[in-house]
């Protein structure tokens, strides 16, 4: 029947916008590859560390910035600020307080093109119990078959309660910290036979 | 001519004296912030050290520029050959310490992944990289140098009092003006 075929035909060529939609959307984050650091000042020296342990959802789509999304989430016990003593202190309640608070998260709730290859990504971050509104700038740059997103962005700990009672004074230790993001992420593109369903796949027996 | 003067210029006095307080201030606070439990203060103390350090460091350069040209007081004639070559070589290993102190001192710092900013404004390079096994081979060499200055500082002192109170000469009051040398 024509009808039959038409509507069989429809349906091959809506999978496969599909398929050409999700091959350009960039949403499995490589960790081996990507990184997280941060930068502050101590006495006007700089030091430097990073996070060995992250998780980042990211679903991104450079033709469709807007649509994306990104969410990481860092365990802070990962932490490595280059020396053994800091880093059993900042694990301490006066900081991160990982014990109550082992993570830091981010939330994006809405990402701009800022043209350039530079976006936006506004969202919430919460750490140790406080979420503040937060604007992440950052770069997208294929890499390979690949993209790096690039980020760079600074927070004033003491509006989240890190290092409080005698390290709040910042002449000692800076209030700002430059943290730094760069994420490789690649584009998984969703199988057609394999759709996100749109019911409950049925049960495991 | 070096063999008129017989006192030091003023300029002189004050860098030794000078010299004096700020690496006596420095053998404290070296002993003790090494122990201390990770605060603030202890990294006040750190910072403070090195700026003090590297202060003994400049001024140890300047007065040796002084010295290099202005005219030095000779030692009584009084004195043995024996006593003035070692009291020459005391003085050369004195200055050569001022120097291997601070510097062994910034070195570590590098060497422990801490880069040294003179008065938390002027930042000096790393000419090593973080290597924690060179830090504490450069700690090590770091006291050693500081008990050996030290030691002979203390040899220095006593040396200048035998001068004072058994020879009666007037090798300290040169380096003291308000003392009179005694008869």
């Amino acid at each position: 029947m024509k009808a039959r075929r038409a509507i069989a035909a429809l349906l091959i060529s809506l999978a496969g916008v599909a398929l050409v939609a999700s091959a350009s959307e960039f949403n499995t984050v490589q960790n081996a590859k990507s990184q997280i650091t941060f930068a502050s000042k101590q006495m006007g020296v700089p030091v430097e560390g990073k996070f060995g342990k992250f998780t980042a959802q990211i679903n991104f789509d450079p033709a469709k910035p807007e649509a994306g999304r990104a969410q990481v989430e860092i365990d802070l016990n990962s932490i490595d600020t280059g020396s053994d003593d800091a880093n059993t202190e900042v694990k301490r309640k006066s900081w991160f307080d990982t014990q109550n608070f082992p993570t830091a998260k981010f939330v994006s709730s809405s990402i701009k093109a800022m043209g350039g290859g530079k976006f936006e990504a506004a969202g919430k971050m919460t750490i140790k119990g406080r979420t503040l509104d937060m604007v992440a700038p950052f770069t997208f740059k294929p890499e390979g078959k690949d993209a790096r997103f690039d980020g760079t962005f600074t927070i004033k700990r003491l509006s989240y309660g890190i290092g409080e009672g005698a390290w709040a004074d910042t002449s000692t230790v800076a209030d700002e910290v430059v943290v730094k993001s760069s994420v490789l992420v690649s584009a998984t593109p969703t199988p057609i036979s394999a759709p996100i369903p749109a019911t409950k796949p049925a049960p495991k027996q | 001519m070096a063999s008129l003067v017989t006192k030091y210029g003023k300029p002189a006095i004050v860098f030794h004296w000078l010299t004096f307080i700020l690496v006596l201030s420095l053998f404290p606070m070296g002993g003790l912030m090494k122990d201390m439990p990770i605060s603030p203060e202890k990294l006040q103390l750190y910072s403070i050290h090195k700026w003090i350090g590297i202060t003994v460091f400049l001024l140890t350069a300047f007065r040796l520029t002084w010295r290099a040209t202005h005219p030095v007081p000779q030692l009584p004639t009084t004195m043995p050959a024996w006593q003035r070559s070692i009291a020459g070589a005391i003085h050369t290993v004195l200055y050569i310490l001022l120097f291997a102190i601070p510097i062994s001192g910034w070195l570590m710092s590098s060497a422990k992944g801490v880069q040294t900013v003179y008065l938390g404004l002027v930042p000096l390079p790393d000419l090593v990289s973080k290597d924690q096994a060179l830090g504490e081979l450069l700690g090590s060499l770091h006291d050693t140098f500081a008990l050996t200055l030290g030691a002979l500082v203390i040899t220095h002192v006593a040396a200048a009092l035998k001068h004072h109170l058994i020879d009666r000469d007037d090798v300290l009051p040169r380096m003291l003006p308000f003392l009179k040398v005694r008869k």
